[in-house]
């Protein structure tokens, strides 16, 4: 089952609303995104935190044999 | 803690340094785990393999166990460390050499610098 990026961005956005977001399709198959976040919360966390964070915004879609996104390659980080 | 949880605290309080992985390091069945088993494999990092794909319970477990959703996950001295994005970052960064100094883990920094030197 594949995704939109707009989904993705959707779903990042409503936990993220004034993050930079930049999702790139990368094989074009709607299954291999990369996804980067930049957001002034990810300032004080490390990376484990961020992209947990990130994770839990997409509400299971990474889950298992049965989620929609089988790769998104994340970046996540504070503005410079 | 159930069974699965403790044979997975068990395993990552047994071992320096663990990856949970699809596949093994010799055979990675997922673009993902190769390239972080490989970048381990190069830097002469001395690590144990736990091939989810071989056991359900653990394949669900460590996802729970460390409240991440994907899979290869690092462990470093009992630490969760990140997956592949967040070792490949580490890894061009020096963030890894460093973290493996302070975790008095051994590895080839000569090694780690040819990774960083092809990536430039």
């Amino acid at each position: 089952m594949a995704i939109q990026a707009q989904e993705i961005e959707d779903l990042i956005r409503a936990a993220f609303p004034k993050a930079t977001i930049t999702i790139t399709d990368l094989a074009g198959d709607g299954n291999h995104y990369a996804a980067e976040v930049i957001d002034e919360s990810f300032r004080s966390q490390n990376r484990v935190q961020q992209q947990r964070s990130v994770y839990a915004a997409l509400k299971g879609k990474m889950d298992g044999p049965n989620g929609a996104l089988h790769a998104l390659a994340l970046t996540t980080k504070a503005p410079e | 803690m159930s069974d699965q949880q403790t044979e997975i605290q068990n395993t990552v309080s047994g071992n320096d340094v663990v990856l949970f992985m699809k596949g093994t390091k010799m055979m990675p069945q997922c673009g993902f785990s190769s390239k972080v088993a490989g970048v381990l494999n190069y830097m002469g990092v001395e690590f144990a393999d736990v091939n989810v794909l071989e056991d359900d319970g653990i394949r669900q477990g460590i996802k729970d166990f460390s409240d991440w959703p994907t899979v290869p996950q690092l462990y470093v001295k009992g630490e969760f460390i990140g997956g592949c994005d967040i070792i490949t970052e580490m890894t061009l960064s020096g963030e890894l050499d460093q973290l493996l100094d302070e975790k008095g883990v051994g590895y080839s920094k000569d090694a780690a610098d040819k990774i960083r030197e092809a990536n430039a």
